[in-house]
């Protein structure tokens, strides 16, 4: 799973797709899992990071996790 | 220490124009309710929960007095069952002074129960059985007579008693309130309420006290009391100068707005529901200028449930999950649904959260628990990022709920009262199958054979 290449993100959260001209405003935990994503960690590798770091069950995180991915891939923003 | 978590939010920025109305007002997080926590609450009686402030109740009720008392001099309150008819919850406005308005006879038995003299419960309603009207005529409580069918029928019965019945009049008018609420009593503009009034008063058999008209539901314009007070006063006028009847009080029913949100309005309640000062300025103007003398002013009676009882209420209740529907939209699905919160057919309610979030909301429509499709609560609501097991607060919720809940699909949950220290009381148990089962009854044939089945004898 892998962000396009042109997508643009800061770290406050803000997101731009210059392909579409969509921007987008995501929370600390979705600008985090981005930034991750851009320097081409694994889900796996991500969620062992983000459970470690954040008091979460694992099962929330995994639905959590989905949920995002899916809001992604609607919004394009996914290879 | 790990951190915080709050689940991974990514919305897409619509550019257009911004709300004028800002977009946050219902994230504010509501941790306690007349100082008793939410959280504490749930852990002892259970989610969900209705919650009743006493504190509230008695306050919204003094308010409503003074507003009243401050412009015209005979008033007296009678609280409305239906809107609320818990035992606790009529027994605070009793204290308070407030008489009894029913409208069945089991509300009239309540009433009684509760301790309510007779001569101080309004007997109201359209479906009055003649043993019920002979009770109120016995304990002298005052009958508002609807149809003529149940003015034949108590004039039947007043002969075999011992004093005369009372009796007022109710009246539907035109009071500029469309449509006009025609269904309930005697038509004034028809001549139908003063047929009824010259049959009372000629058959001696009846003691014609008040006239009485209910006009609508949450009334967003004072006007039409005016209108309805001025009516009634002249007919209470042609009562005493045509039928040689003093009328001893004029009750302008109920119909006070709350200050919650109608569905589809364009402002919030809190901006659009004229207060009961304004209600009592033009009531209290009307009924002064119609002619009467200070000593002959007739009693006003105002039967207000609504504007009394619904913002000390509140629902206490669960997040079972979220979901994303097939359009993207987040859904998230409530412990309580509609048939706990009827009020949510009619209103937006405000649905706060009960813990503290990050500033970061998303829109979600919010279900009920029910597996029905009109089990939906609010359309769309702009909140916090909640997750199962989060706890919420629905705010105004005293009025109906409590009377038009159902028992369908699932069972009824516990209410509690927090007293003027913000002690909870329970005053009306969660619902349990075996108290459902009670009222069954299973036919014979469809009991288990009364003789258990003999076991196979084993070879030996």
């Amino acid at each position: 799973m892998k962000l396009r290449k042109n997508i643009a993100t800061s770290e406050t959260g803000f997101i731009f797709n210059p392909a579409t001209g969509d921007s987008f405003a995501a929370n600390g935990l979705a600008t985090e899992i981005l930034q991750l994503l851009k320097q081409d960690r694994s889900p796996a590798d991500i969620k062992t990071h983000l459970l470690n770091r954040y008091d979460v069950e694992p099962r929330q995180l995994e639905k959590d996790w989905d949920d995002l991915v899916a809001q992604l891939r609607d919004f394009q923003l996914l290879d | 220490m790990k951190q915080r978590y709050e689940r991974p939010l990514i919305r897409k920025l619509n550019a257009g124009p911004l709300n004028k109305f800002g977009s946050r007002s219902e994230a504010q997080a509501v941790t306690h309710v007349d100082g008793a926590a939410v959280e504490d609450l749930l852990a002892e009686f259970g989610s969900p929960l209705f919650v009743l402030s006493e504190k509230q109740l008695r306050r919204n009720y003094q308010q409503a007095v003074r507003a009243f008392r401050t412009r015209y001099p005979r008033v007296q309150f009678a609280w409305s069952y239906k809107t609320n008819y818990l035992n606790a919850v009529c027994r605070v406005f009793h204290q308070e002074g407030a008489w009894a308005e029913v409208v069945s006879g089991f509300e009239y038995q309540k009433a009684l129960l509760n301790g309510v003299p007779g001569p101080q419960i309004l007997f109201n309603g359209p479906g009055k059985s003649r043993a019920e009207l002979q009770l109120a005529a016995e304990n002298d409580s005052v009958i508002h007579l609807d149809h003529f069918d149940e003015l034949y029928e108590l004039l039947g019965l007043a002969e075999g008693l011992a004093r005369r019945p009372r009796v007022a009049v109710r009246v539907n008018l035109d009071a500029g309130v469309y449509p006009q609420w025609d269904r309930f009593g005697f038509n004034l503009e028809n001549g139908q309420a003063w047929n009824a009034i010259s049959r009372i008063v000629a058959s001696g058999r009846l003691e014609l006290v008040g006239l009485h008209c209910h006009i609508g539901t949450f009334m967003l314009s004072t006007k039409p009391y005016g209108v309805a007070a001025q009516k009634l006063a002249d007919l209470a006028w042609s009562c005493l100068t045509q039928l040689n009847t003093p009328i001893q009080y004029l009750d302008l029913g109920g119909g006070f707005p709350s200050t919650n949100t109608l569905k589809g309005a364009y402002l919030p309640g809190t901006d659009t529901a004229p207060s009961l000062d304004e209600f009592a300025e033009v009531i209290a103007d009307t009924l002064h200028r119609a002619g009467f003398r200070p000593e002959e002013l007739p009693l006003l009676i105002l039967e207000a449930g609504r504007v009394l009882v619904d913002d000390a209420g509140y629902l206490l209740g669960t997040v079972l999950a979220t979901k994303r529907l097939a359009d993207g939209r987040r859904a998230t699905i409530l412990d309580f649904g509609v048939n706990l919160l009827f009020t949510s057919f009619w209103y937006d309610h405000r649905i706060s959260p009960a813990g503290e979030f990050s500033h970061h909301t998303e829109d979600t429509v919010l279900f009920g628990p029910m597996c029905m499709n009109i089990d939906q609560l609010r359309e769309s609501v702009n909140l916090p990022l909640l997750n199962r097991g989060d706890q919420v607060v629905v705010h105004k919720v005293g009025a109906y709920n409590m009377t038009q809940w159902m028992q369908f699909i699932s069972l009824r949950p516990a209410i509690v009262l927090l007293d003027a220290q913000g002690r909870p009381h329970r005053i009306r148990q969660a619902e349990t199958v075996e108290y459902l089962q009670q009222l069954e009854e299973v036919p014979g044939h469809l009991l288990p054979a009364a003789v258990a089945p003999t076991r196979p004898a084993t070879a030996e």
